[in-house]
């Protein structure tokens, strides 16, 4: 009796393993709470600031959305600020599709040659070097693209060079890697019995490639590309320094022009707090994070899509 | 008594025993001859050449790491990128082993289904209709009927002749691996090759892929490798035992289970290792 009384005590009492349990517990909490607030108050932030136009300075949200020009210190026409943001977001959407479009087929090409062809020269040489791409700091690409993209752009196609081709040629490079890496673990995610059982129905190396295993990984594949998408139309500092930042609604894609990004940078600095000057910048920030939100959700509705094939 | 009993055995059990087949019933239709296989420096088969009669199915039995799935897998030069596999590997009378073999060509004549079920993410329809597709059958009429045909021969179409569409990964593990096994004949393959097509099955699907192993004999040369000696019992006429990369004993199914030749073989069948 009294064994099983004190068998009972001991199992109660708290061990030091179970303290150890809760302290974990309590520390990674921690850790999840203070991110999360940062988040929300990072939205919070740019939120309340960039409804300060539509609120306090009573512009009109389509104005905003459609207006095609973008001078907020002086008022229009029509007596009201202009603050059209069109070209901009015209400018990062066009700029971020074709450099996906660019990217991705070089990128998915790349992924195959590390992943299935070669996959010894691929760990070797090529996953390195994508590796090292990703860690140039984008000043660099943004100042390569200034000294070389620029220069031929204008060589070739006449004009300043600056403009949507130059920001899409140097965002290819941008985005590559990280399409490029995402797209060969989507590819290393697709299980090798579906190659063995395709080569052994006597299908050649890129029948196996083609009809196997690129289709098993389209959801991984998309989620690269809109994770370069992502990326492309957040950057900032290499698109500033090759787009000429133009606040006009791009009419050739070697014609200066802007996107989000860069009218927030080179503007940002310039403005008083509390003014429309600023509180225009921050609509425009407001815009861009709702679009990272965005792709956010594109990438988990299809890795949920993925999931349930 | 005893010892004289023991020593008898001795004297009678020889090292190795491997027959050379003589049916004109079932002419050999696969054989290797001197076939090495080495993973890196490693030799994982140096003693393994055996003759393959046509229209019977043959077992390969052994422990754990015999080499028996690496000559199987050898066999239609699956191991082409992970192992050197040296020698000859006869088919009708050609050598597959050489460099200048079409190797995906060959493979629609030595077709193979793997240890785990492994269908395409696509409908039954489209898993069947797979490799006939690349090879360039796109009628309807005949696509239908071959699927048709092949899910019949393995007994798979009166379970899902009505699912035709639906996806293969919905099927269970043993239908799952009877669908390998009709996209593998949908292309009419002169012979088989399963490695341990059963070992992720229970008992009632291993039945039936058993049963259905047996009627495809008539159209299909079959190999087989297997852990669960009562199979190879059961469904071979010939079977090979692989220990330590050599085949130690190879002979009809019923030598091999009632008299074997070989102290290790009779050790192995009788359950005292492996």
């Amino acid at each position: 009796m009294k064994t099983t009384e004190q068998l009972e005590a001991k199992l109660k009492r708290r061990s030091k393993a179970a303290k150890l349990e809760i302290w974990g517990r309590l520390v990674s909490l921690t850790a999840l709470m203070l991110i999360v607030a940062v988040v929300v108050a990072i939205i919070g932030f740019v939120a309340s600031k960039g409804i300060a136009t539509f609120t306090s300075n009573h512009v009109s949200l389509w104005d905003f959305l459609s207006g095609k020009s973008w001078n907020p210190g002086v008022n229009g026409a029509n007596g009201k600020p202009e603050v059209g943001a069109l070209p901009m977001i015209v400018g990062s959407f066009l700029i971020t599709i074709l450099s996906a479009i660019v990217a991705t087929p070089f990128a998915i090409g790349t992924a195959v040659f590390m992943n299935e062809i070669s996959p010894n020269k691929g760990a070797k040489i090529l996953q390195p070097v994508t590796e090292l791409l990703v860690g140039i700091p984008s000043v660099v690409y943004g100042f390569i693209g200034l000294s070389v993209v620029v220069p031929t752009t204008r060589a070739i196609f006449g004009g300043s060079g600056f403009g949507i081709l130059s920001g899409t040629c140097v965002l290819f490079v941008m985005i590559l890697p990280t399409v490029t890496s995402m797209s060969a673990d989507a590819l290393r995610a697709v299980p090798r019995y579906y190659r063995e059982a395709s080569l052994a129905l006597g299908a050649t190396q890129w029948q196996t490639i083609y009809k196997v295993v690129l289709r098993a990984a389209t959801p991984g594949l998309m989620t690269a590309v809109v994770f370069g998408m992502a990326r492309a139309f957040g950057e900032a500092l290499a698109v500033q320094m090759v787009i000429g930042n133009a606040a006009l609604m791009p009419n050739s894609l070697v014609s200066p022009s802007s996107t989000l990004t860069s009218v927030l940078t080179t503007g940002i600095g310039n403005t008083v707090m509390g003014s429309l000057q600023n509180n225009a910048l921050w609509s425009l920030a407001l815009v861009l994070l709702f679009m990272s939100l965005v792709f956010n959700l594109i990438i988990r509705l299809i890795g949920r899509k993925g999931r349930l094939q | 008594m005893f010892v004289n009993n023991d020593v008898k055995n001795a004297m009678a059990m020889e090292e190795r025993h491997v027959i050379k087949l003589s049916d004109p019933d079932h002419p050999v239709i696969l054989s290797t001859e001197d076939l090495h296989v080495y993973y890196g420096k490693k030799e994982a088969l140096f003693e393994g050449d055996l003759e393959f009669a046509s229209n019977q199915i043959s077992a390969l039995i052994g422990p754990s790491g015999s080499g028996k799935s690496t000559y199987l897998r050898s066999l239609n030069r699956m191991n082409d990128r992970i192992a050197t596999v040296t020698g000859k590997i006869m088919y009708r009378g050609v050598d597959i082993n050489q460099p200048s073999i079409d190797v995906y060509e060959m493979r629609r004549r030595v077709g193979m289904v793997f240890q785990r079920p492994n269908p395409f993410a696509k409908s039954i329809y489209d898993n069947i209709a797979f490799a006939l597709r690349l090879r360039g059958v796109t009628g309807k009429h005949k696509l239908d009927e071959i699927v048709e045909t092949s899910l019949k021969q393995a007994a798979l179409w009166d379970q899902v002749k009505d699912d035709l569409n639906k996806s293969a990964l919905a099927l269970s593990g043993g239908q799952a691996q009877r669908l390998c096994i009709a996209r593998a004949i949908a292309i009419k393959p002169d012979i088989l090759l399963l490695d341990e097509p059963a070992s992720a099955l229970d008992p009632v699907s291993t039945g039936q892929l058993e049963d259905t192993l047996l009627s495809l004999k008539e159209h299909y040369t079959i190999i087989i490798v297997t852990h669960n000696m009562q199979q190879a019992a059961r469904i071979s006429e010939y079977t090979a035992f692989f220990n330590q990369g050599r085949v130690l004993e190879y002979d009809t199914t019923s030598h091999i289970f009632t008299n074997p030749s070989v102290q290790v073989t009779s050790d192995y069948v009788s359950g005292n290792f492996g």
